[in-house]
């Protein structure tokens, strides 16, 4: 349909041009309103919700990590603190030369080395620009101050006091009061993540982990703008953490030094306990390690000599340790027997140095060769005769062997404020069954009315037995906590649980066990003769010495010979004043037979500084 | 118009300058208003004002140097600036090919640009020149051979890949077939087939380009990934409100949630600080700017100007329609800039250049009518 015409054809060409600009026009028209109109969707009617999305993204919240409670013993010594340590930081986007900058620190401080330089490289690589990366950590006192003078000639670069753990006391309550550490993985998993949002460390064990919740406190924030790779514009409010609570313990640190001094060099343990309400004056493991050295993350090196050392530094034997409580645990059979009247006070026996059952060829053989000869109770317990024993555990029979020993507290956790305990072992004929498959026989009864065989206890376990027998069955579960703050200063006292007592139908036997006792020490048969006789105050004890290995008698003779692995452990229990006790305490120093000596080193203590505290 | 003719002054400085005044009023209020939205964009950074000043007084340089050529040498010229641009285009194809991954720059060592730009004025400058020859109603041949000219290149382009060049050179082609008088049947064949085509694009499109279209139907569904840029520019316009946040004072762009906040996303900049009754104070110059154009394709003599002056107007209008609906969340996003506000100098260099034409036009007209 071509138009011959051109001006007709150009007439009609402008004409449908004119049209269709016009619809262009309405077009570009409707367009534009359509904008406004969305425009006016996004800027009216979703205002509201697109302004709180705005201050959503330019608000953030930080946590702030409370402050880590302090611990002190029961005169206010420091035994846990947070003492600030000084690191170098720089913040990369603030150097302009990296490269000229770290060597002009090398310089200004000697005690920088390659590693920190490669260190910082590396964990500069992992950080945003404008963090600070920790460059240097721990600077002296003495670095700070140079580096304070020269500071205007490093921009960027910084010194942070960051608050650290320490433990003033460093090896010597290193069990108990226990460490914190960096948070790791499991743990991650069971704490409370709003909590511990800002905090990096935890306790681990001893104290610190287990009041983990006071000492904690509670976390605080800062609102703060940021922008959107999370660099902190401006705070704008602030909710201040509340500090961890101050915990003051029942520990003695004199008498835990002490105690910790006595036994250096040697391998075992000690427990004093207030026998009036079951705290704890001295808890001690030996060999010992430094806390704080856990605290800024331990080396591999370190940590593989602590773990395979020999003499198990790790190992917290006052009460993880297990040990046949051997003749400590004869008051507590003599108690069994009186009670349940198989023997009395005059009931005597005669002692050749050995016992035989009733047709049976074994004999069971007396600590002394030869024998004691006549026995009656209180002398058994002073010489600690092994034959009496023998008679009465066989007379009792494990049932009643193992009923008075629970009630005492054997064999299970003192639930001492402590979660690393263990709960020892009482045996019966059950138990033995049950783990080595086969039956009991009387024998299993005589080895353990004298302690050996199967009976395993702590050392606490020990200590806290003898305080319920100085307190004529009256039972306190042992703890460490005596008082803790809270952060409005506000302080809690921690009151003392008490135990279901031992009950005994006649109170004369408390007094048999304790006259007989109290001659350990005083008589000059009296096994406790090391202890020494000579105290301003009085001693009620018992000594124990536990067979590593079953050794004749001939054997023994040769015992210089044979290898410290294999020598006895020593034990000693004691309560004191006898008239009204106040500490009772479980020595026990493995292969060596000390333990009397350290228990009379630490109980002179008490006593000395008890007079001290009267005098002034 | 009339009003304006009689005025000596006007008429001198229309001869001499060959200036549509009320259409560069228009572009200098855009360019300073940009200017003024760049600063807060730009965290206040007087070297990229400086930079984007620069490029504005070469932009508009330009424009002035282009009025002044008469539009009947723009219509000669047109054949050869397509096919240099196409030979540009396959040029950078290649070279692309060689260097890997995307390559839209010739580098020509002292100056880089992109031959995608030559092709948006050259593209409407084409079709104009093709079918200006044939009468109405155009054929289907005519119309076939039209289609060529525009795809050829767009489709080039489009594989660079750089979609949204892409589109604002097929616009202005499209709408310049659309003028011409293809019958409005022949659209609607067209609309459908497109639509029935769409799942075969759908398949040659790239995976972010696809990802960009399903973000835009629902952004939330990758918060931090395609979506974010939607999301937090949807937040930035919307927290502005009535009135806005002030200059200087949106979070949204200077705490730098808002990605792309000086290129691409400076709309919603202007809508977060300056509210609605600063975006659509834009909306509406941008809707000023594109009638005028209109304005003069309606009033030009000639169907090669009136074909030419259409497509480049309603390229400008398109190009900032898109670029305000992709920040607002309408439209997918695609690398439009918006014109004369975005920091950036090679879009606005092609178009002013596209006025320069636009004011030669308006201003030739006189000229034809004297003789």
């Amino acid at each position: 349909m071509r138009s011959n015409n051109p001006i007709i054809s150009h007439q009609t060409e402008t004409a449908l041009h004119q049209l269709r600009l016009n619809i262009l026009v309405t077009l570009v028209i409707i367009c534009s309103l359509f904008l406004v109109l969305r425009l006016a969707y996004l800027q009216f009617s979703q205002y509201k919700r697109f302004a709180t999305l705005s201050l959503q993204n330019q608000m953030s919240i930080t946590p702030i990590a409370p402050t880590r409670g302090i611990i002190v013993d029961r005169n206010n010594v420091v035994l846990a603190e947070n003492t600030p340590v000084y690191a170098l930081e720089i913040v990369p986007e603030h150097v302009e030369n990296m490269q000229s900058t770290l060597q002009q620190l090398k310089t200004l401080l000697p005690s920088i080395t390659d590693d920190d330089i490669e260190h910082f490289h590396r964990t500069r690589k992992q950080t945003r620009r404008y963090l600070p990366v920790p460059f240097k950590l721990k600077l002296s006192e003495e670095e700070v101050a140079i580096f304070a003078t020269h500071q205007y000639a490093f921009p960027g670069v910084s010194i942070h006091a960051q608050l650290m753990r320490s433990y003033p006391l460093g090896d010597i309550a290193s069990h108990v009061l226990g460490y914190v550490g960096r948070i790791n993985a499991d743990e991650l998993q069971n704490i409370d993540s709003t909590n511990y949002r800002a905090t990096h460390f935890i306790g681990k064990t001893g104290i610190e982990r287990f009041y983990e919740d006071k000492l904690h406190g509670r976390v605080g924030y800062q609102h703060v703008e940021t922008d959107v790779s999370g660099r902190t514009v401006r705070v704008l409010s602030k909710q201040a953490p509340a500090s961890g609570a101050k915990l003051k313990l029942t520990l003695d640190a004199r008498l835990q030094t002490r105690a910790y001094q006595a036994l250096q060099g040697k391998e075992g343990a000690a427990a004093v306990i207030d026998v009036r309400d079951g705290s704890i004056l001295a808890l001690v493991s030996v060999p010992s390690y430094d806390p704080n050295l856990f605290v800024h993350g331990i080396t591999q090196i370190d940590y593989a000599k602590l773990v395979n050392a020999p003499e198990k530094p790790l190992f917290n034997r006052s009460i993880r340790g297990l040990y046949p409580p051997a003749s400590t645990i004869k008051p507590f059979i003599a108690l069994a027997g009186l009670e349940k009247e198989v023997i009395t006070e005059d009931s005597k026996i005669y002692d050749p140095g050995w016992f035989r059952l009733p047709g049976v060829s074994h004999t069971y053989r007396d600590w002394k060769r030869g024998g004691h000869g006549t026995m009656r109770l209180k002398r058994a317990i002073t010489v600690s005769c092994d034959t009496y024993f023998y008679h009465l555990g066989n007379k009792l029979g494990i049932s009643a062997i193992e009923d008075m020993l629970i009630h005492f507290g054997f064999g299970q956790l003192t639930q001492v404020d402590l979660k690393e305990e263990i709960p020892g072992l009482v045996p019966n004929p059950q138990w033995k069954r049950q783990t080595r498959g086969v039956s009991w026989y009387t024998g299993d009864t005589l080895i353990t009315a004298i302690g050996q065989g199967s009976m395993l206890a702590t050392p606490l376990q020990l200590a806290n037995a003898t305080a319920s027998l100085s307190q004529h069955g009256q039972r306190f579960r042992p703890h460490l906590l005596q008082q803790w703050t809270d952060d409005q200063e506000k302080p809690h006292e921690f009151i003392p649980i008490e135990e279901y007592p031992v009950h005994l139908s006649n109170k004369k036997f408390w007094n048999l066990i304790t006259d007989a006792m109290q001659s350990v020490v005083k008589s000059k048969e009296g096994t406790g003769h090391r202890f020494g006789g000579n105290t301003d105050y009085s001693v009620a004890a018992k000594t124990g010495t536990a067979q590593v290995i079953a050794m004749s008698q001939d054997e023994k003779k040769r015992y210089q010979t044979v290898s410290a692995a294999f020598h006895d452990h020593s034990l000693f229990i004691a309560f004191a004043p006898v008239e009204t006790p106040e500490i009772a305490i479980a020595v026990l120093v493995e292969h060596n037979p000390t333990a009397s000596n350290i228990a009379r080193q630490i109980m002179d203590t008490y006593f000395e500084s008890k007079k001290h505290e009267v005098t002034s | 118009m009339n009003h304006a003719n009689t005025q000596p002054m006007y008429r001198l400085t229309r001869r001499a300058l060959h200036i549509d005044w009320p259409l560069f009023g228009l572009l200098l209020l855009l360019a300073t208003l940009g200017l003024c939205i760049l600063y807060s964009a730009s965290n206040a950074s007087l070297s990229m004002i400086f930079r984007q000043t620069m490029r504005l007084t070469l932009a508009f340089s330009v424009m002035f140097a282009l009025s002044f050529i008469p539009p009947h040498k723009y219509k000669y010229a047109s054949p050869g600036l397509y096919v240099l641009g196409l030979i540009l285009l396959i040029a950078v194809m290649v070279m692309g090919k060689i260097g890997k991954g995307a390559q839209r720059w010739l580098d020509l060592g002292f100056f880089r640009f992109q031959p995608s730009e030559i092709m948006k004025l050259a593209v409407p400058m084409m079709t104009a020149w093709y079918l200006d020859k044939k009468s109405l109603p155009i054929d289907f041949k005519s119309l076939f051979i039209a289609v060529l000219i525009i795809f050829i290149p767009t489709l080039i382009i489009a594989r660079q890949p750089d979609l949204g060049t892409a589109i604002m050179v097929a616009s202005g082609g499209v709408f310049v077939v659309f003028l011409a008088g293809i019958a409005m049947r022949t659209v609607w064949w067209l609309a459908s087939g497109l639509a029935i085509l769409a799942p075969f694009f759908w398949n040659l499109m790239h995976d972010y380009q696809k990802q960009r279209i399903l973000t835009l139907i629902n952004p939330e569904r990758d918060p931090l990934g395609s979506g974010y840029h939607i999301i937090q520019s949807k937040i930035a316009i919307g927290s502005g409100g009535t009135f806005g946040k002030g200059w200087l004072s949106g979070s949204q762009a200077h705490l730098n949630f808002l990605p792309e906040h000086a290129t691409d996303f400076i709309y919603s900049v202007a809508g977060e600080e300056f509210g609605f009754i600063g975006a659509a104070s834009l909306i509406f110059l941008f809707l000023c700017v594109s009638l005028r154009c209109l304005y003069i394709a309606k009033n030009t003599q000639t169907s090669y100007t009136r074909l030419l002056a259409a497509g480049l107007s309603m390229s400008f209008f398109l190009s900032a329609f898109v670029n305000m609906g992709m920040v607002m969340g309408i439209l997918p996003v695609v690398g439009v800039p918006l014109p004369l506000i975005s920091y950036g100098g090679t879009a606005m260099v092609t178009f002013l250049a596209g006025f320069g034409i636009m004011m030669s036009i308006s201003s030739h007209r006189i000229l034809f009518n004297a003789l």
